[in-house]
């Protein structure tokens, strides 16, 4: 896009069809010309050469990397142990946070949350600094912790991208100079009132977007060489800060005019909204740029990927596993420091004690009173912490669990969950019926979505059991690569007769079933299977037997027994 | 930069209630502000930072004793004379150590001089101030152990690589967070004295006011700040003044048995919601200036000092909240 294309700013016009990738050297050019107001871009998008090609623009930025594991001390400097060590005076040395600029960090999706909060407070604090977060993420269910994402301005997703649809990005410094002169004296008056109906159309609760896309909407029309803000800022504001944060479209004006719109109960904030700001075309116009500056799906995706973050820290009977900062201690050991670990310092010292006659001798300039400490000398702390536990219930749902025994099921669930919460467990719920299984809550801590989800689950249909089993795995699988423990309980009658591809195929189907429950036996995880069967059938023993899982028969239990039986089971 | 001016954030008056209540009576114990993102929580928390009145402490003293004879031996404070400092608001940042939340011993020191020596945590630094967590339902359950018992003794002993440290850690616990994120654990959310739940405005007017201001806050500075600040002095005066009318706001027992009353339809746990209750309609007497705690002021104060501890009920659909109201329109009319 020219910097002085003003054609495109003729209000009323519908969103200006550009070449995608144009909003993608636009977004870098309006993050180089304010990224004290946009304050950073999430960039979603896997290693390859076209996100080598962004990256390679935001190159201008001069970004300092930082990764998700990244030490404490690195982020906010600390004591220089080595220089320390060496010279015998203290050194420190200063923090990423510290120095104002652009930070980049990579493989965001794992970022844990508190590191997300820790650079958002950073963001909030010192209004020179600005990140750019690499999101890597490859399956449904990650994505940016929710204080960074909510705080970032802009968003760009490289997916879909090929080679030869991408182009190098070259940013003229001087052009980028002389914008951002212009960008004092950018006149926004009503863009600011404009920005916050439309993010409200859009469910966008968070006050922060407004105003970050009124800081792209300035940017856009510096590089436009304008002086006030016009119709086509807005849109590239929407379609760059709004459209990822979405959480529902309003239905587009083309539905609108053949079905009469919905009595207003249902919405009637957005209904008065329409009346009074008299907005109504324009607005529908921001919103279709929002709507089409996404490829469909990815906003279901991304409300995934908030959900499955709603977990936290660590706690519960999960496994346990060696840790450098937290839990029981163990005995310290010898390493470097820096990464991650505490220094022993009595170990340390003991360790030292020693040789310090010796090592005198050798240096005969030290200081009689100085300790002579060796870099060998540096003992670790080491701590057993325990895992998260995930509890991810597979709850049949089809016609042959006769209704009752999905209330049943239901009730069953619900007290653990009551029971997770004094344990501080995750909790995950898959439900399967009709053609396939499907993840109704990712694994979370959230109470609330939990009760929400269950209440609202029908029942009926067929019985898709492979598919159950197949997702059942690949999210205890995911739980696991999170670092948590997941445990599996199945509610079924288990018959199955609803293969993987959705056939009605009984044969296929159990055959299939086999291999997935010898798959999750394989991986060595826990599984727990309950017959909610009237009249157990030997088909779910063998299946069970092949996921060794602990099988119990309940042919009449309430939910109360149930849940009994089930944390005896899991073992509390 | 001095934080956005506290009475310049639009709407959210329970929360700004809240807040003041706590400034006028620090022993209501400290606000639990949960909600949406963007709601202008954290910056409400340091909004009341620059808004508290300035405490009197020993000059030097790494625990802001109010008195020299109070100062830790191991501090060794050796000036006499009292200075005024804000009244310190700490940050307890997420995958905080324990070392640095308790305090532990001087590694800077120990290694360069070989001389064993406490340096202070964060514990020390919130005495007779407030200690602020940000995202607090993300907390680690080491550290919130730590917490509640330092909160439960007021004094935070630390028996560690051969030292013994003592020193008191009296502070107002103020906490923020969003529930989509995980829950509190109910021990830690009985420490806070007052909860409230904040909502992102539903209307236009008032989300444009929001972002105006913060906009203005932003880019106009000195004039919006020439703007807001007396209105800050403002309301620095008026609590000043509600405190020291505090310990004149008469209790009937009519009030007495309206707050126990209150807590016994709610079925809360131990006598501390009675406690806060009482407490926290004092504060809210004082600050309106009136010279006795009337019903209107207990059943404005019941919400905010009871919501949170009800006896979790996992299978109640309706939220704490309305239970709250549900009850107090019955036994409150």
């Amino acid at each position: 896009m020219s910097p002085f294309d003003d054609t495109s700013g003729l209000p009323g016009r519908p969103p200006p069809q550009t070449d995608p990738w144009e909003m993608v050297e636009l977004a870098i050019t309006l993050l180089a010309i304010n990224p004290a107001g946009l304050r950073g871009l999430w960039l979603r998008a896997r290693t390859g050469p076209v996100r080598d090609r962004a990256l390679a623009g935001l190159k201008t930025l001069a970004p300092r990397k930082l990764h998700p594991s990244i030490t404490d001390e690195a982020l906010m400097g600390g004591l220089d142990l080595s220089a320390t060590l060496a010279s015998g005076e203290m050194q420190h040395h200063t923090g990423l946070l510290e120095r104002s600029g652009t930070l980049q960090l990579t493989m965001a999706e794992r970022c844990a949350p508190g590191l997300g909060v820790r650079l958002g407070q950073a963001l909030d604090r010192d209004s020179t600094l600005a990140l750019i977060a690499l999101d890597e993420a490859a399956e449904e269910g990650e994505g940016l912790p929710q204080a960074l994402a909510d705080r970032l301005g802009l968003f760009l997703d490289l997916e879909g991208f090929a080679w030869g649809d991408s182009a190098d990005i070259v940013l003229s410094p001087a052009l980028i100079t002389a914008a951002r002169a212009r960008l004092k004296g950018i006149v926004s008056d009503t863009a600011l009132a404009r920005l916050a109906g439309v993010a409200a159309e859009l469910g966008i609760t968070s006050l922060r977007a407004p105003l970050l896309a009124n800081a792209c909407a300035r940017a856009n029309a510096a590089w436009r060489g304008a002086e006030t803000i016009e119709e086509a800022d807005l849109e590239i504001a929407v379609a760059l800060c709004f459209a990822h944060k979405a959480q529902h479209f309003p239905e587009s004006p083309s539905d609108r005019e053949e079905t009469p719109p919905e009595p207003p109960q249902d919405q009637p904030e957005e209904g008065r909204d329409r009346d009074e700001s008299e907005l109504d075309m324009p607005e529908d116009m921001l919103i279709e740029a929002a709507r089409s500056a996404l490829p469909p799906g990815l906003i279901a995706q991304l409300q995934a990927a908030r959900l499955a973050r709603a977990q936290s820290g660590p706690s519960g009977a999960g496994a346990k596993r060696k840790s450098m900062r937290r839990g029981r201690a163990l005995p310290s050991r010898a390493g470097k420091p820096g990464t991650g670990a505490r220094v022993d310092v009595i170990a340390t010292l003991r360790q030292a004690a020693p040789w310090q006659k010796m090592r005198r001798a050798m240096h005969c300039g030290a200081a009689p009173d100085r300790l002579l400490l060796m870099p060998s000398d540096i003992r670790l702390k080491r701590y057993q912490d325990q895992t998260d536990r995930v509890l991810i219930f597979v709850v049949d749902a089809s016609g042959s669990a006769a209704v009752a025994r999905l209330a049943e099921a239901k009730g069953a669930v619900e007290l653990m969950l009551a029971e997770a919460y004094s344990t501080r467990d995750h909790v995950a719920l898959i439900a399967f019926r009709g053609a396939q299984a499907e993840l109704c809550l990712p694994p979370s801590r959230s109470l609330v979505q939990t009760k929400r989800r269950l209440a609202g689950l029908p029942g009926g249909g067929a019985t898709p059991l492979a598919s159950a089993l197949q997702l059942a795995l690949a999210t205890a699988e995911q739980a696991r690569g999170h670092g948590m423990t997941p445990t599996l309980a199945f509610l079924t009658d288990g018959r199955g007769n609803i293969a993987l591809d959705g056939s009605a195929n009984r044969a296929q189907a159990a055959e299939e079933a086999t291999q997935l429950a010898r798959a999750i036996s394989s991986r060595d995880m826990r599984a727990l299977v309950i017959d909610t069967s009237l009249r157990p059938k030997p088909q779910l023993a063998d299946l069970s037997a092949q996921m060794r899982a602990t099988l119990i028969a309940l042919p009449r239990a309430d939910a109360r027994s149930l849940s009994a039986t089930l944390s005896s089971a899991l073992g509390g | 930069m001095t934080p956005f001016p506290f009475t310049a954030i639009v709407g959210q008056d329970e929360m700004k209630t809240a807040m003041i209540l706590t400034a006028i009576d620090p022993k209501i114990g400290g606000v639990l502000v949960f909600g949406d993102r963007g709601t202008g929580k954290s910056t409400a928390v340091r909004a009341l930072a620059a808004l508290l009145p300035p405490i009197e402490a020993v000059k030097g003293c790494p625990v802001n004793s109010a008195r020299p004879e109070d100062c830790p031996e191991w501090a060794e404070v050796t000036a006499t004379e009292i200075e005024t400092r804000p009244t310190p608001v700490v940050d307890l940042p997420l995958g905080v150590t324990e070392d640095r939340v308790t305090g532990a011993l001087d590694i800077e020191r120990a290694l360069t001089r070989g001389e064993k020596a406490f340096q202070a945590g964060l514990l020390a630094r919130a005495n007779r101030g407030y200690l602020y967590i940000d995202e607090v339902n993300l907390l680690e359950d080491h550290i919130v152990d730590l917490l509640l018992d330092v909160a439960q003794s007021g004094e935070n002993v630390v028996e560690r690589e051969g030292m013994s440290i003592r020193h008191p850690a009296r502070f107002v616990l103020v906490g923020s967070g969003n529930p989509e994120e995980g829950e509190l654990r109910p021990q830690l959310l009985d420490r806070f004295g007052l909860s409230v739940e904040v909502t992102s405005p539903k209307e236009i007017e008032t989300r444009i006011e929001v972002i105006r201001r913060r906009d203005a806050y932003e880019n106009d500075y000195p004039a919006f700040m020439a703007e807001w600040q007396p209105q800050d002095a403002e309301l620095r005066t008026h609590i000043l003044t509600a405190r020291a009318a505090l310990p004149h706001v008469r209790s009937s027992n009519v009030a007495l048995h309206d707050c126990a009353s209150v807590c016994l339809a709610l079925g809360s746990d131990g006598l501390r919601g009675e406690l806060t209750l009482l407490r926290t309609a004092r504060a809210l007497a004082a600050y309106e200036g009136a010279s006795e705690i009337t019903r209107a002021h207990i059943r404005s104060a019941a919400p905010m000092a009871l919501r949170h501890r009800l006896r979790r009920d996992p299978l109640d659909e309706a939220g704490s909240a309305a239970r709250v109201a549900r009850q107090l329109a019955e036994v409150l009319p």
